[in-house]
């Protein structure tokens, strides 16, 4: 089973986030980046499946800052192959240019399967897995929680995660383009002396990237929601803040109505 | 086009879900400023009688065995044909597992732009300004629409409740909305088969139950210091519940989940300790009488939504509280 794994760099939410000078943007030049963790887990769940299947992982990223570390990483995870496309167009911010993109070269890459994560956190035009789909005319089905190979390769089962810890099992027709919520193991861990060797081996597949950008979408402005710091933050050190959480619960009557210690 | 604002009805084991309601409520409002109908797309088997208690100017019934089940293809190819005929302004679908799977690649089908995790949609001089979260709900942004589109929709839940408005209104309909039938794509050659069904094992814990939640996400930071939220939980007289990458992480089992895809939960307190605050968590806070939030960074969207903060570390306040609590009750 050939398994294409689509990576993509993310914001780091720890750092604060400032907006560009027009307002349409974050401000992208000091920002930490980082793997998508929803990739992170599509990644363990295609190294197992070809761990089960005989079959191989191929990860693929748009030329982005500080890519070639995620992309080492899973080659030091397993992937037998890494693929950057190079030369993209400015806006990216968004899903659907990247879809197009994406869409293109995988189109031609003769893949049974592709996984990547069920969302990112830059969705604003809806998640990349669906997009693909729908631009390679492929089965589709998103917030996966475990991927698993059919005898005769022709198909996947795939449990589908809904509201309410429910989970559907489907039986989807290769190839297909798989959203995956969670692998079925946590991600593996790849010792630092393991990512130099892919570094020092190099391995990263340099191609240009198809000339197929899609509509961005327009965006009048971001801004930070009205209710912040709605909440009544509790001022001292720890001893303080606990001492007047208790004094809190006793007013609201939740300790003593409940059974706690009061 | 037409100024219609169609709502796909999402139902479950033969129920309709809450957040259907909730798009109804909007579509009736946005069909009022376009001009057009609220209308209720209905795809299903036998699924007449869910139509009666739409509240919609309209109710498009399309029925066929194939449909019997959500499979995202076979709703894609539906939706699609709908479309195609009836050309509505506005297509609105929950942002839930459904309409993440469905939405992306029913937009492209149809060459219509897509907005995800909105959470306000208004109708501004013939323009569709719709605000949605991004960057975990860090930010907001607004975007501005002439034509027609699809918008999978947040739950109002707790950020719209405690935040900028009241929440939306649930109305079933007293009376029966008019149902045309729609005629079902050909749905004979999906690649996609519905297996099977499965309901979430509640576990030893019932945390939708439970009246004391002590909640930790990301910054418990490992299964060893889960003992902390337990102590706590046991001087209060709850549970402990987790977030999303808490259960990913293997630190609490999966009937401890609160959000989107875990349970949903309304108790007395919830003492949210090491949990960010985004959008899917929210999703699974049905507005607790008292929430309280531990997190050491300030920008925390969870802090916009909790009645009390504090940005200590929580490996210092749960126990501290734990101690406090002894000492009132002593």
């Amino acid at each position: 089973m050939k398994i294409a794994v689509v990576l993509r760099q993310t914001v780091d939410l720890v750092e604060e986030l400032e907006l560009s000078e027009d307002g349409t943007d974050i401000e992208r030049e000091y920002v930490t980046l980082k793997l998508s963790e929803w990739d992170e887990q599509a990644l363990e769940e295609a190294l197992l499946l070809a761990e089960e299947t005989g079959g191989e992982v191929g990860v693929i990223a748009l030329d982005e800052p500080d890519v070639e570390q995620i992309l080492y990483t899973a080659l030091a995870k397993g992937a037998a192959h890494a693929t950057k496309l190079m030369g993209l167009p400015d806006d990216l911010r968004w899903s659907g240019p990247r879809a197009a993109i994406l869409a293109e070269w995988l189109g031609g890459g003769g893949f049974d399967l592709v996984l990547t994560g069920v969302q990112t956190t830059e969705d604003l035009d809806g998640q990349i897995s669906g997009l693909l789909a729908g631009r390679l005319g492929l089965p589709h089905a998103a917030a996966i929680i475990g991927v698993h190979a059919d005898d005769g390769g022709h198909t996947v089962t795939v449990e589908q995660e809904l509201a309410g810890g429910v989970v559907h099992e489907l039986a989807v027709e290769l190839p297909a383009v798989i959203g995956v919520q969670s692998s079925r193991r946590p991600p593996r861990y790849v010792p630092i002396s393991r990512i130099r060797a892919a570094i020092s081996a190099g391995g990263i597949e340099e191609v240009a990237a198809p000339a197929i950008p899609g509509e961005a979408i327009g965006v009048r402005r971001l801004f930070a929601p009205r209710s912040s710091s709605q909440a009544e933050m509790l001022v001292g050190d720890a001893d303080a803040v606990a001492e007047r959480l208790a004094a809190i619960l006793a007013e609201r009557g939740i300790v003593s109505r409940l059974g706690g210690v009061a | 086009m037409t100024g219609d604002v169609f709502v796909l009805v999402e139902h479950h084991d033969g129920a309709v879900t809450e957040s259907t309601y909730e798009l109804l409520a909007r579509a009736r409002s946005l069909a009022a400023a376009t001009g057009g109908r609220a209308v209720a797309c209905l795809l299903g088997h036998d699924a007449r009688p869910l139509a009666d208690g739409l509240a919609a100017d309209a109710v498009l019934l399309m029925q066929d065995e194939a449909l019997a089940a959500f499979v995202p293809e076979a709703y894609v190819a539906a939706l699609a044909t709908l479309l195609q005929a009836h050309d509505p302004r506005l297509l609105l679908i929950a942002n839930s597992t459904v309409g993440i799977d469905v939405a992306a690649p029913l937009a492209v089908s149809s060459g219509r732009p897509l907005i995800a995790y909105c959470e306000a949609l208004a109708i501004e001089d013939e323009t569709l300004v719709a605000t949605s979260q991004v960057y975990g709900g860090r930010l907001r942004a607004e975007i501005e629409l002439r034509g027609p589109a699809i918008v999978t929709v947040v739950g109002s839940g707790l950020a719209v409740s405690r935040g900028d408005g009241e929440p939306l209104p649930v109305v079933e309909s007293a009376s029966a909305p008019a149902i045309e039938l729609a005629s079902a794509p050909d749905l004979s050659g999906l690649r996609t088969r519905f297996i099977a069904r499965h309901e979430p094992d509640v576990g030893d814990v019932d945390i939708a139950r439970e009246d004391v939640l002590v909640s930790v996400g990301r910054g418990i930071d490992g299964a060893e210091n889960i003992e902390l939220a337990e102590d706590l939980a046991e001087a209060l007289g709850g549970a402990v519940s987790g977030s999303r990458p808490v259960i990913d992480a293997g630190w609490l089992p999966k009937a401890r989940q609160v959000g989107k895809s875990g349970q949903r939960v309304k108790p007395r307190l919830y003492l949210a300790c090491g949990i960010s605050g985004a959008p899917e968590h929210l999703e699974g806070l049905a507005g607790p009488e008292l929430l309280v939030a531990i997190n050491t960074d300030p920008n925390a969207p969870i802090f916009d939504v909790a009645d009390y903060g504090t940005t200590e570390d929580l490996f210092d306040v749960l126990p501290a509280l734990v101690e406090a609590l002894h000492g009132a009750g002593a």
